[in-house]
């Protein structure tokens, strides 16, 4: 006990560093996919075909696959296979490769809510906008938008909390993120090898994350109960 | 000069024969009801007058301007049709009111939105706002609904949110209003005040199409019914004659349903 108190400065200030990056890469990928999902869910409503098949079979290809593989792949494809290391070598090539891997993947999930949220609205308002004479894009803002964003909020808080945790997973292509950080001190780090309760309490950072997500989704969930 | 002119209406959905070849006209301030049993064509008519669907043939006209007439697709331009759509009103059987918004604010919406377009619109703001609220007050008073003007939809009982919703076809002063089986979503009790509130503007000689299943309301309001079997009109006339002694069999059984009642 006396010896993790001696290591818990050095440990926190590792993991605040890692936590950092986790961070950053969990706001680029909602940045990202946010509008990313909007565009896919566009292309998976189309009335043009090809458009619509095209998007269906990107969704249907990343949400049926491990993020894992699709970020080893995003990572290693283009410069073991293809001989052209787009990414570069350091943490801010691994940093880049996992935020791509990450928007592309969680865009296909937002689409789907999208999509759900979209159609999910009743014809009869489009209908009654438009008998009262205002254009389609009054439509889209004044009425159905809200209406939508009040379906997607619960969905969408779910898939942003599990994207936290997922933020884990850029471990594999060994980006700095806070579980890298934690296990650093297993192999030997700043004078500390062996100890496992520094990766053990990484969780910590998570919990507390996600507790403040929980807590402000709520609250915007609870923003949208004014109407029905 | 009638109002409304509807000739040679003709609308198929994909291999299905909808309408077919439907003509009838009607004067300012005149109500006309539609009868006819689920499945006849009635509604797809209220919907090619909103044009929430384009008729394969037909001209419409009003004022006897023709707004639409499917051998022109002069007639058929999108943004002409927003336009044209002001013409007419529409109360959809399921309310259709926006749920974000009160009962003022539902009524007031869309003719803020218009009144945006107006070119003096920035320069007499506040006084044009105040006009559209003013307004909007008025008609929700003449439902019975002045307690209720700042309620959501979802606080409403359906008979208040009919009642809104005619409000806010009303606030576009349209030349025609439509009903679409207004009280069919209702429960029995709540039918009463919105056919009396439609009642209320037949006698202040608002002209209106009323589509419905409340046959002697049918026969008390209209100047002129119109019976509808399976796509055609197959009687109209005065709503003594076509309700109390039709020519045809197929009316004389489809009433005969609501009597036995």
């Amino acid at each position: 006990m006396e010896l993790i108190l001696q290591q818990m400065p050095i440990v926190i200030q590792s993991l605040n560093v890692g936590f950092l990056q986790t961070l950053k890469l969990f706001f680029v990928t909602l940045i990202g996919a946010i509008p990313l999902g909007l565009i896919i869910s566009f292309g998976s409503m189309s009335k043009f075909r090809p458009l619509s098949y095209l998007s269906k079979f990107i969704v249907w290809i990343i949400r049926g696959t491990p993020l894992m593989i699709q970020l080893l792949i995003v990572y290693y494809f283009p410069g073991l296979v293809l001989h052209n290391p787009i990414w570069g070598g350091g943490e801010a090539g691994r940093f880049l490769a996992a935020s791509v891997a990450f928007i592309i993947n969680y865009a296909c999930y937002f689409s789907e809510i999208y999509r759900g949220g979209i159609q999910g609205v009743p014809v009869g308002q489009e209908e009654a906008g438009l008998v009262l004479g205002m254009t389609k894009s009054q439509i889209f803002f004044k009425i159905t938008l809200l209406q939508m964003i009040k379906r997607i909020v619960p969905p969408m808080s779910n898939e942003i909390i599990t994207l936290v945790k997922d933020t884990s997973l850029a471990r594999i292509i060994a980006l700095q993120e806070i579980i890298w950080a934690g296990q650093a001190f297993m192999k030997g780090s700043q004078g500390i090898s062996g100890a496992i309760w520094p990766l053990f309490f990484t969780a910590v950072y998570y919990l507390i994350c996600n507790g403040i997500l929980t807590v402000l989704l709520g609250r915007l969930e609870k923003k949208l109960d004014y109407f029905r | 000069m009638p109002i409304l002119e509807v000739e040679h209406i003709r609308k198929s959905f994909d291999h299905t024969e909808v309408l077919k070849d439907i003509s009838f006209s009607l004067e300012k301030g005149q109500v006309v009801s539609i009868i006819g049993s689920s499945g006849s064509g009635k509604t797809t008519l209220l919907r090619c007058l909103n044009f929430l669907e384009r008729p394969d043939k037909g001209v419409i006209r009003v004022n006897g301007k023709t707004l639409f007439d499917a051998e022109d697709p002069a007639t058929m331009q999108e943004s002409q049709i927003r336009k044209k759509r002001l013409h007419f009103g529409l109360v959809f059987q399921s309310f259709n009111l926006f749920p974000q918004y009160t009962a003022l604010e539902n009524v007031m919406l869309a003719k803020e939105l218009l009144a945006k377009e107006q070119p003096d619109y920035k320069s007499r703001k506040k006084e044009i706002l105040a006009e559209i609220k003013e307004q909007a007050e008025t008609l929700l008073n003449q439902m019975g609904l002045s307690d209720r003007m700042n309620n959501y939809p979802h606080q409403l009982s359906g008979g208040q949110c009919q009642r809104v919703a005619i409000a806010r076809a009303l606030a576009l002063q349209p030349d025609i209003l439509c009903f679409d089986e207004p009280t069919s979503a209702l429960d029995p009790e709540l039918t009463g005040e919105v056919l009396r509130v439609i009642k209320e503007l037949a006698d202040q000689k608002t002209t209106m199409v009323i589509v419905t299943h409340e046959m002697a309301f049918a026969r008390d309001v209209a100047d002129h019914v119109i019976f509808m079997d399976d796509g055609c009109i197959l009687e109209q006339g005065d709503p003594i004659q076509v309700m109390e002694h039709p020519k045809e069999e197929r009316t004389r059984q489809f009433l005969s349903r609501f009597t036995q009642e």
